[in-house]
């Protein structure tokens, strides 16, 4: 048989964003693949430039609906990093709180998409059931159960009440126990081994070479965690481990998830003793922004989250840049989806839980001789509803 | 005469009889799987809103494909299930054999199969015809232990052929009761999970990874002709099976609630087969139809040959 081309997308049920993939299969084994994304239009980074940096902040957190407080968490990091700004202790320890929440239910997620992906539907429902518990608690601190808008730059913006505490620790008991149960029953179901052992391997060498992160590397073996390595917030007051795999395969980034669910249960139980008895202010109010630059990292969900922003005294970022996390780690499909048939590629591809939406940039292309953009969508959008308007009612 | 065998053709036990049956069961089976999975599940006449909604939409061809084959695959397999549904049918609540006998029964199960795989080839899709591909093989991979387990009701019947003759050989007694009938029930059920195409089987179909394959390009009448008939499968291969190793139904009295039980009981088992196992890749259902279902199936055979 020749070598035939099946095309991913652009709308796939695979993909719940619009993403291309092209893959080179001979039979049903897949010899190469081609990674093809911008078929997303996002203007954040210039949208942000426009707003002042608290409003920023804001508006990163719509970068990405499942981690909404890892961009905003980053951005506020870069902002304080041009200022040294300090942070009150308590709202440390909410800041923390808050993302590791977001951690379960990020990974929570991906467990159900993976079931649903490998044709599992009681796995995906069984993980969204206890991711319940999860949004309850977010919405339990911040007033949300997504979206929380709870970062400001040098603190948070709204307290945990005292009164919350109980209601959040029979929650967390509640989630404690589940997803030790359902992440026993996923780890050790013999038939969902045999089906994601061995497949989709990133090795080690592969992993740094594409500068994966989060747990796709941590699968495959390199210890790497912005938590543990550059600890910002209450990370360092805070006792957990980093959960390392050796194989790189689909079952062990399933494994390091799990695990890293349960360890962020235990991160969130500490934060919570600490926020009966550390008391006092929650927001260090911050007039001003000097000139000057920062950048910030967090470990979001999917692996590093990186934001960078430039100040020029005003009240607004002249310069915002995002490197999400699944920038780096799309293109390992390349070193992990070759050789390996087509339903295992299929699921190799959503292993890294990649978030397009994070990803995609919009490129603005400027001619500097005519200083005139040269590549306008709004132009071309424009133009292209002409065309077919005259087509239709026959040059009107 | 004539008059009474269309009305067996197209209402009972033919047609109408089994569309509506198995969209029901459809429904039951929908309602089970949300219950397993903590959800509420559908109205009981969702299926038939599906069906209707979709005989009233339109076909979209391409341009490019055979359309003859295209369009005329799924009423092929329709016609046949509403042969084969009939004929079950009468065996089971009349008692009437056909001139057929269960070599010819094997022969058009199979005939589905090839039917999926001539209308994905069709439709000139990439992706419906890795699914048509991957349908082959999984054709490949169950015929044999089908074939095989069919074998022993016809061995422990004393080598008789025709179903009806099965179903009385049985009634003293049912298949099921011997070692070797219940070996060979174990791998039927396993084999008709894989030939309705239903999970940890659904691979030709693969929603995520193919997107539906074969039946990708249908639409209109012509996919709700392929729905039909994979309602309609599960009345007509449960019943098979209760031919083969249930002793039939016997609808007098006490007989009826039998005859229920029966059928639930293999309705049950194949739900919760389809939603405690995730789809496994095409290679492994090879390996686990080739490797181990077939030789248990031929040790039925051997003990069934033995008189156990």
């Amino acid at each position: 048989m020749s070598k035939n081309k099946i095309p991913i997308g652009p709308f796939h049920p695979l993909l719940e964003e619009a993403e291309y993939f092209e893959l080179t299969v001979d039979g049903e084994t897949v010899v190469d693949i081609d990674l093809e994304i911008g078929w997303m239009h996002r203007g954040h980074e210039f949208i942000s430039e426009q707003k002042s940096f608290t409003q920023s902040i804001y508006l990163v957190e719509r970068i990405c609906g499942i981690c909404s407080t890892s961009h905003p968490l980053a951005c506020v990091h870069a902002v304080e990093d041009i200022d040294n700004i300090d942070i009150p202790l308590r709202a440390r320890y909410i800041r923390t709180l808050v993302g590791e929440l977001e951690r379960i239910h990020s990974h929570l997620l991906w467990l159900g998409l993976a079931g649903h992906f490998i044709g599992y539907d009681t796995l995906w429902m069984w993980a969204w059931k206890y991711r319940e518990p999860v949004l309850r608690m977010c919405e339990i601190v911040s007033g949300n159960r997504n979206h929380y808008g709870i970062m400001r730059v040098g603190g948070v913006a709204k307290d945990v009440d005292t009164g919350a505490i109980p209601d959040l620790m029979k929650n967390l008991d509640m989630i404690d126990s589940k997803i030790v149960m359902v992440a026993n029953a996923a780890k050790d179901d013999p038939v969902l081994k045999a089906r994601l052992k061995g497949v989709g391997v990133l090795s080690y060498e592969d992993a740094i070479a594409y500068c994966a992160t989060g747990p796709t590397s941590r699968a495959s073996g390199v210890p790497s965690d912005i938590r543990r390595d550059d600890p910002t917030d209450a990370y360092d007051l805070v006792d957990f481990d980093v959960i390392v795999a050796s194989n790189g395969d689909v079952y062990d980034k399933l494994v390091v998830r799990l695990l890293e669910t349960i360890e962020s249960t235990k991160i969130i139980r500490q934060c919570i003793e600490k926020l009966k008895t550390v008391k006092g202010p929650i927001l260090n109010n911050v007039k001003e922004i000097s000139p000057g630059e920062g950048i910030g990292r967090y470990e979001a969900p999917r692996g590093e989250v990186f934001h960078y922003m430039r100040s020029d005294g005003t009240n607004r970022p002249i310069r915002h840049k995002v490197r999400a996390p699944s920038y780096v780690n799309i293109p390992t499909y390349s070193a992990s989806c070759k050789g390996i048939s087509v339903s295992d590629a299929l699921i190799t591809l959503a292993a890294v839980d990649p978030c397009y939406c994070c990803t995609e940039r919009s490129l603005k292309i400027k001619d500097i001789k005519k200083n005139k953009c040269s590549f306008n969508l709004l132009d071309l959008s424009r133009s292209k509803t002409k065309r077919i308007r005259r087509k239709f009612n026959g040059n009107k | 005469m004539i008059g009474k065998q269309i009305l067996y053709l197209l209402v009972f036990p033919g047609l109408l009889f089994t569309c509506v049956l198995g969209l029901l069961i459809g429904w039951l089976d929908r309602k089970v799987s949300a219950s397993f999975q903590f959800r509420v599940g559908p109205p009981i006449f969702q299926n038939f809103n599906d069906i209707f909604k979709l005989l009233g939409k339109e076909v979209i061809l391409i341009k490019d494909t055979n359309i003859t084959v295209f369009a005329l695959a799924p009423i092929a397999a329709f016609s046949v299930m509403v042969f084969l549904s009939m004929s079950i049918g009468l065996v089971l609540f009349y008692g009437l054999g056909f001139g057929g006998d269960i070599i010819v029964m094997m022969y058009l199960f199979m005939f589905f199969s090839v039917a999926i795989i001539i209308g994905g080839s069709a439709s000139g899709n990439v992706l419906s015809s890795l699914g048509a591909g991957r349908e082959i093989k999984l054709l490949l991979a169950d015929e044999l232990a089908f074939i095989l387990i069919c074998l022993i009701p016809i061995i422990k019947s004393g080598y008789l052929l025709g179903l009806n003759e099965i179903v009385i050989a049985q009634s003293d007694g049912a298949f099921i009761g011997s070692i070797s009938g219940f070996i060979g029930f174990l791998v039927g059920l396993l084999c008709i999970q894989a030939k309705m195409t239903l999970p940890p089987f659904h691979i030709p179909e693969a929603e995520t990874e193919l997107a539906e394959g074969p039946l990708m390009e249908y639409s209109g009448p012509l996919l709700a002709l392929w729905k039909i008939c994979q309602h309609m499968m599960w009345v007509i291969f449960p019943f098979f099976l209760i031919i083969l190793f249930f002793g039939g139904f016997n609808l007098v009295g006490i007989g009826i609630l039998w005859a229920i039980l029966k059928y639930v009981l293999i309705i049950v088992l194949m739900i919760i087969i389809k939603n405690t196992n995730p789809r496994i890749q095409i290679d492994t259902a090879l390996k686990f139809f080739w490797r181990y279902a077939s030789p248990l199936a031929l040790i039925g055979i051997i003990l069934a040959v033995l008189g156990v």
